[in-house]
């Protein structure tokens, strides 16, 4: 009963819900890493309030992104989750601490202190966390037949925590991205200079896991530097030099929308140099997409709903943003 | 009892959901009564209704925002402890989650925003829209999630290949035997817990003088829904144990403490259960009783425990003692809801001090009676993760090693022990700010001190007696 091969639906589908958490999520966990940097009460409360009507709403697309590879291709998820069992174990913390920062922070004064605390030191360990997943992804896994097959300290690697701390400045840049948008005044300028910074970060990091990979990976080598591929894939290193420029020139004028869309740009060309580099794997180097995939019937089942409800979240989604529009006022309920 | 990774991962998982399943108890109910007080200050206008709403969307977001933070912790607990059954059986579960996701999850987020924070940046219909669609979503979310939890517990509409459970029928799956009794009762008894809460507060805010008519108006509302939905509570908790006898014989058996089969069967009212040699000690029984309860005949047979392999055997002690707790709870609720409305038909019920204290102490019963009914549905349930098909045992990751499960665990506990008082204090906290309200309060009726008879009648509408 090979009717219709769901897989490269349900990979776009994965894909694209991924790099949208990674994209919102990503400014919203960005703008509580710089609110660590951040000193002056009201330029914190901007930075909070500047994310405190959707943060939710963009770290459901956590979920939907977990349940999705579970969904999908159960097989990735039965084998990936166990191996990085300790680094989405303090993720998971993190976002808790971080996550209920935002109510918590109305009480005493003495544990406000605690609770400001928790904002941004959780916003940076869930990103640095986030990133060693990423890393454990790329260096691939330990399989035993159905089963992660490895140690729950794989992932401990040089690596994988250089693709921690370059997830961090590549959040970071995505907040001050935000920050732009939605401040001004001196927090804006801020965010401006904190933007240079991120993105001198991001861009040592990439360069890093950019020479790092082929070298470990002899097979990713050959696919980026083999004729004729070294033709169509250039664009994207290319691509990438010229956006860091853009941006690099964008946060040191007074265009407020190009910071964060060159942010995006950056990762939306880092997320397509990660699938090019590890495709059709989805359990490096191991389990294809398609030998991971999930019955026929399931993959049909949800996709029917998702493709219907997806379009009216977006909706929706873009209407309380709509809502929320313009500079942070700095209110409450 | 081995201290291994699967008892480990066990003890985590109750852990993480016992304390997650306390924020929809109490988020679902809220969501609706948000709902309802944000229609009728639509509908009729009266700011009196909006100065409600507020004083709950202000707890009620701080229990949303703990609800989605410990909720985010579960689907990964599928992937990091539950390998093995994650991987036998998300091809029909998953796609349930996915629903849940998609339907539920975002749909909450983002009216929840517009709800908190939009109440002047939008229209007053679309401030109660937003309201009623966190309300539609909550319930969506508990649609979903009780299916896949139902399905785990009377599985069908799949076919087992190489030990891998695949979709055949999908209104099978989600419409299987136990869903419609779990999503019901489980349901019933979050609108139940949130009235208790309501109720309590209503009264410590109003023998404060924190609030007046505000107050009045929580009490008289949850009174009014008590009394209809605690006596349907009880009929469909009868309803689910039926429904459960005829799919899962061995769970009623603990339930009932019941190790060899008699007919007719009694009803153990209390004992001290033994299963290693399958006896209850120091058993009071009625005889007869069980058989009319479970099997609604004088003669009916109930299985004993001796009926199954020691292996396929769920442990008594919490499914027997969880349940006598449920069930006492939801007569004391019964109680106060048939007290509370004879007080009301007599026109004393916001001046009854002593009434208005119960309400205060009674007001945290609905989550003890929800984590007991928890308790009695997943441990009664065991060895099994799905029914009869997959063992607990067999179902954890094999990389773990009971070291990391226990550091995981004592991070969950230590987190959540912070997590949780906090937020119960900022929440107490707002409820002690109590309600600014146009009319001025009352005096305060705390320490006894009943109203001047005077002063009551005038506030009654009266003096012309």
């Amino acid at each position: 009963m090979t009717a219709l091969d769901l897989v490269p639906l349900w990979t776009v589908l994965l894909g694209l819900a991924v790099f949208y958490y990674v994209v919102f999520d990503g400014f919203d966990l960005g703008v509580g890493i710089l609110y660590g940097f951040l000193r002056d009460p009201t330029e914190r409360e901007a930075a909070m309030s500047s994310v405190a009507p959707i943060w939710d709403g963009n770290e459901t697309w956590l979920v939907f992104g977990g349940i999705g590879l579970m969904a999908a291709f159960p097989l990735a998820f039965a084998i990936i989750i166990p191996a990085v069992y300790f680094p989405i174990l303090i993720m998971l913390l993190a976002l808790v601490f971080r996550g209920v920062a935002f109510e918590f922070r109305f009480t005493r004064p003495a544990l406000r202190r605690f609770w400001d605390r928790a904002f941004w030191g959780g916003s940076a360990v869930a990103t640095l966390a986030q990133g060693i997943v990423l890393g454990t992804f790329i260096q691939g896994f330990a399989v035993n037949g159905r089963q992660f097959g490895g140690t729950s300290f794989d992932w401990l690697t040089p690596f994988a925590l250089l693709t921690g701390v370059a997830l961090m400045f590549g959040y970071a840049l995505l907040g001050a991205g935000w920050l732009i948008l939605k401040t001004e005044g001196a927090l804006q300028d801020r965010a401006r200079r904190a933007g240079r910074v991120c993105l001198v970060g991001v861009l040592i990091a990439v360069a890093g896991v950019s020479i790092w990979t082929p070298i470990a990976h002899p097979d990713i080598a050959a696919r980026w530097f083999s004729w004729p591929n070294i033709a169509f894939l250039s664009p994207v290193p290319i691509l990438t030099a010229g956006l860091v420029v853009i941006e690099w020139v964008a946060l040191g004028r007074r265009t407020e929308l190009v910071p964060f869309l060159g942010g995006v740009g950056l990762f939306l060309l880092s997320f397509i140099g990660i699938a090019i580099s590890l495709w059709p794997m989805i359990v490096p180097y191991h389990y294809t997409l398609w030998q991971a995939a999930s019955s026929e019937s399931t993959q049909a089942f949800l996709a029917v709903g998702t493709l219907f409800l997806l379009p009216v979240i977006l909706m929706y989604t873009g209407w309380s943003y709509w809502v929320f529009r313009g500079k942070v006022r700095g209110e409450h309920y | 009892m081995v201290f291994d990774a699967v008892f480990l991962s066990r003890l985590q998982w109750a852990w993480v959901i016992a304390w997650h399943i306390l924020l929809p108890a109490f988020t679902v109910g809220l969501a609706s009564y948000i709902a309802v007080l944000e229609g009728l200050g639509f509908f009729t206008g009266n700011p009196v209704w909006r100065r409600i709403s507020e004083f709950w969307i202000r707890i009620f977001a701080v229990s949303f925002g703990m609800g989605v933070v410990s909720g985010i912790i579960m689907p990964f607990q599928f992937g990091t402890n539950w390998a093995r059954f994650t991987d036998a059986t998300a091809d029909i579960l998953s796609p349930l989650m996915g629903y849940e996701g998609l339907m539920a999850f975002f749909l909450e987020a983002s009216f929840l925003g517009v709800l908190l924070f939009g109440r002047r940046r939008v229209s007053p219909l679309l401030h109660f829209v937003a309201g009623f669609m966190v309300a539609f979503g909550t319930l969506l979310s508990s649609f979903w999630i009780l299916s896949a939890n139902s399905w785990m517990q009377t599985p069908q509409g799949y076919k087992l290949i190489d030990g891998r459970f695949e979709p055949v029928d999908w209104l099978q799956i989600i419409f299987n035997p136990s869903f419609p009794y779990r999503l019901a009762h489980t349901v019933t008894g979050f609108y139940i817990t949130t009235a208790f809460v309501v109720m309590g507060v209503g009264a410590w805010l109003l023998r404060r003088a924190k609030a007046g008519e505000e107050a009045r108006i929580m009490i008289r509302m949850a009174l009014n829904l008590l009394i209809v939905l605690v006596p349907a509570q009880i009929f469909l908790g009868d309803a689910q144990g039926l429904d459960t006898l005829a799919h899962q014989p061995a769970k009623i058996a603990a339930i009932e403490g019941r190790y060899d089969t008699v007919q007719p069967t009694p009803l153990t009212l209390f004992g001290i259960p033994d299963d290693k040699n399958a006896v209850m000690r120091d058993a009071i029984e009625i005889p007869e009783l069980g058989s009319l309860i479970l099997t609604h005949s004088w003669n009916g047979a109930i299985k004993g425990l001796k009926e199954w392999p020691p292996d396929d055997r769920p442990p008594v002690g919490p499914p027997f003692f969880a349940f006598r707790i449920m069930v006492g709870i939801g007569f004391a609720m019964l109680l106060m809801a048939v007290v509370g409305q004879l007080l009301r038909w007599r026109g004393r019920v916001y001046e009854a001090r002593w009434f208005l204290g119960l309400c205060q102490w009674t007001a945290p019963l609905g989550f003890i009676a929800v984590i007991a009914g928890w308790t009695v549905t997943e441990v009664g349930r065991q060895p099994w993760t799905v029914y009869g098909l997959l063992r607990t045992a067999d179902s954890v990751s094999p990389s773990l090693t009971a070291g990391q499960v226990a550091v995981s665990l004592a991070l969950y506990m230590v987190v959540y022990l912070v997590m949780f008082p906090t937020g119960i204090a900022v929440m107490a906290g707002f409820v002690r700010r109590g309600i600014g309200g146009s009319e001025p309060h009352p005096d305060p009726i705390e320490g006894g001190r009943p109203e001047q008879p005077f002063a009551a009648a005038a506030r009654s509408g009266g003096g012309e007696r």
